[in-house]
């Protein structure tokens, strides 16, 4: 990879109390791709994302997030909402929308900050400036298509609490889309869908990635997620990496295998990782 | 609708109200049970235990009753669920404007006396209160129980700064604001990380600290005292005044009217209409932009708030100040209309009053503040012959509401925006 990554996570260590939670980690997520973060129960997974994301503080390491305009953020040194800010955008494993707001609205927060500095910090807003007006119709615009995208477009007006289950996690992407990232975040988008809603998601996020360049970080549990969308897998197990590659490379790793499910029949664990079947 | 009365369901009714007139025999036998009486031998103690029987028996019969009527009532057939009445925004607007006519017209009705037009100016300050405070805790999301500081800071403002400086009321006002939002600001910034209980904690210390300030800092605020002698407004530099000692016009002279003293009254009472219907128009408008929906934001989800790039930050001490500006203005205009102020008047029991309109009315609903500080408010004010029982109608008119309507008493929140009215630009690129 001549590209510099999107993100480069080296030697992250935290540890919480005694316990070691991430161990000297370090990894690459390559501009343009869908690079997946999978691992069993405890692994440390949604640790590294909340380092990632300014939730926790890592005790050691750096990690350098690069925009395409080649500014370079220390995320360890900033503060969540400027990580944000810079770029990266995140989802929860445990949906986490606004539940009272509409579905418009949730998406309208995601856009607070361009359209906060079109209202001149509520100035030009309260007087309703046209360059204001300008602005909240561009992002009107936006969460439309977003809206659109994610096929929630006839809900807009219902309060984001009431949405079904699926439909929740899909706002939620839309949400993190209109905070414009280079880098998309997503904790589990998978949980919870039935087969159906776990298809229509990974188009979504293939679409992400090739419409609009947006590289993607993913957790999932879902193989038929993983093993069909992601260009490179980051195995984790105990806080310590223990294997990375292509989805091929990853699936034939005895390693993986090993450690994924914890068994000892190959057989059962090659089909799991192959995603109950599902082609590949 | 008999069989659903059943043999054993009113036996299970008489055991519930059997308890609670156990519970009610209970409480009663030291309260009633007991009567000090003062004869020649000093004070000594009577027993009155028939008076145990009565009040058990009483809760024994009005909890059955309560209960069985409930029974009926949903056992009652009911041929459609009757959805959730939600009264639409155009019948809203229509209320709304109503009682805005309502209120401009109230010092020409008939029946407007001195008296009530200044109950009316009273409930109005509670209104505006209420929609200053509903910012902080009704779209925020942040519970605050020392508003009542930035009411008194207000307050004491506009009187120092008269007294001291001679400056009319039009120009203490926006210094009180300011200088009310600059405590709010002064409040928000060790309370940031506090959510829930510990900020209304913290907060409930911050009114106290300013009232014992106000008490002890007697070389400034005079103390216990008070301030007395606080200018009253004047009409745009025309002073209300029977005649003015320094020869310059009054009001009644510019106009050519007689002079009255209900001329005052009633500039107070518009005043305080439009300070208040300023506070609502800037809340209404404040919750489209940005930085509103960022505060209904933060109320529902402070961590989303921060994985977007909103700064939670600056998203709170905004709140805190705004909500405080109105709470300075407010306070302005108290002084000015009492002339008199003392910490007395800025106790916990008034930021308690107002915290209690604010949830009543249903957090967040401009029009249901008006209707909860008509409540908790004017009606205290025309029943003051029970003055004695203020406190239980207050508690048990609150207990009441909580269980009838828990959500207060007007909870619907309208949307900021509606992509439903919003027609579609031309198709373009509108999310690369």
């Amino acid at each position: 990879m001549m590209v510099a990554p999107v993100l480069s996570v080296e030697h992250l260590t935290i540890r919480f109390g005694g316990l070691l939670a991430i161990d000297d980690l370090s990894f690459e997520a390559a501009p343009g791709d869908i690079t997946a973060l999978i691992g069993p129960n405890g692994a440390g997974k949604t640790t590294v994302f909340n380092c990632i994301t300014g939730f926790y503080k890592p005790d050691v390491g750096r990690m350098t997030f690069r925009r395409e305009s080649g500014e370079s953020f220390l995320l360890e040194r900033m503060d969540g909402f400027r990580i944000a800010r810079a770029g990266v955008v995140r989802t929860f494993q445990n949906i986490r929308l606004f539940p009272g707001m509409s579905v418009i609205e949730n998406l309208m927060v995601a856009q607070h900050v361009p359209l906060m500095r079109a209202s001149l910090y509520s100035v030009a807003g309260f007087l309703r400036l046209r360059r204001y007006l300008d602005v909240e119709k561009q992002a009107i615009e936006r969460a439309r298509y977003w809206l659109d995208k994610t096929g929630l477009l006839d809900q807009a007006d219902v309060p984001a609490g009431s949405l079904p289950y699926g439909a929740q996690r899909r706002l939620e992407i839309a949400r993190a889309m209109c905070a414009g990232p280079s880098l998309l975040c997503l904790d589990e988008p998978a949980a919870g869908l039935n087969p159906r809603e776990s298809l229509a998601l990974n188009e979504l996020l293939l679409s992400i990635r090739d419409e609009h360049g947006i590289s993607i970080l993913l957790i999932e549990h879902d193989m038929s997620v993983v093993m069909q969308i992601s260009d490179r897998i980051v195995v984790l197990e105990q806080g310590r990496k223990i294997s990375q590659g292509t989805p091929d490379e990853v699936r034939s790793d005895p390693e993986v295998i090993r450690a994924y499910l914890g068994v000892e029949d190959e057989e059962t664990a090659v089909a799991v990782l192959q995603g109950q079947g599902a082609r590949g | 609708m008999e069989g659903a009365v059943s043999k054993t369901s009113i036996v299970a009714l008489l055991r519930d109200a059997g308890a609670a007139a156990i519970v009610a025999a209970l409480l009663a036998f030291p309260l009633l049970g007991f009567r000090l009486v003062d004869s020649a031998q000093g004070l000594s103690l009577d027993t009155r235990l028939i008076w145990v029987v009565y009040a058990a028996a009483v809760v024994f019969a009005g909890r059955f009753l309560f209960s069985l009527a409930r029974v009926l009532y949903e056992a009652r057939p009911r041929a459609v669920a009757r959805p959730k009445v939600a009264v639409p925004g155009r019948a809203r607007y229509l209320v709304g404007i109503a009682l805005i006519a309502v209120a401009l017209l109230l010092p020409w009705l008939p029946f407007a006396d001195r008296n009530i037009i200044d109950k009316a100016t009273l409930i109005l300050i509670y209104v505006m209160l209420g929609w200053g405070l509903n910012i902080v805790v009704g779209l925020a999301g942040l519970l605050d129980l020392g508003y009542v500081a930035f009411y008194a800071v207000g307050a004491y403002s506009y009187a120092l700064l008269s007294q001291h400086f001679g400056l009319s009321f039009w120009i203490c006002l926006p210094l009180a604001g300011l200088l009310a939002a600059s405590f709010g600001v002064a409040l928000g910034f060790p309370v940031l990380r506090l959510r829930g209980d510990y900020l209304a904690i913290v907060t409930l210390g911050f009114g106290e600290i300013v009232r014992e300030v106000l008490i002890n800092w007697g070389a400034v605020t005079g103390g216990p005292n008070g301030i007395s002698g606080i200018q009253r407004p004047s009409f745009f530099g025309l002073p209300m005044v029977p005649a003015s000692p320094d020869g310059a016009t009054t009001f009644a002279q510019f106009f050519h009217l007689a002079f009255s003293p209900n001329h005052r009254i009633i500039f107070l009472y518009y005043l305080i209409l439009a300070l208040a219907l300023a506070t609502n128009l800037f809340t209404l408008r404040i919750r489209r932009l940005p930085i509103g929906r960022a505060w209904e934001a933060l109320r529902e989800d402070e961590i989303a708030c921060r994985s977007l790039g909103l700064n939670p930050t600056m998203v709170k001490l905004s709140a805190f100040a705004i909500g405080a500006t109105f709470a300075g203005f407010a306070g302005s205009f108290f002084a000015t209309r009492q002339g008199f102020i003392s910490p007395e008047s800025f106790t916990f029991i008034e930021s308690a009053i107002i915290l209690a309109i604010v949830v009543l009315g249903g957090m967040g609903s401009q029009i249901g503040i008006v209707l909860a500080a008509f409540l908790l408010v004017g009606l205290p004010e025309w029943f003051r012959d029970l003055e004695q029982f203020r406190m239980l109608a207050f508690g048990a008119a609150m207990v009441l509401i909580m269980l009838w309507r828990p959500q207060g008493l007007l909870s619907h929140r309208e949307p900021t925006l509606r992509l439903g009215g919003v027609k579609p630009l031309p198709v373009k690129e509108a999310g690369a």
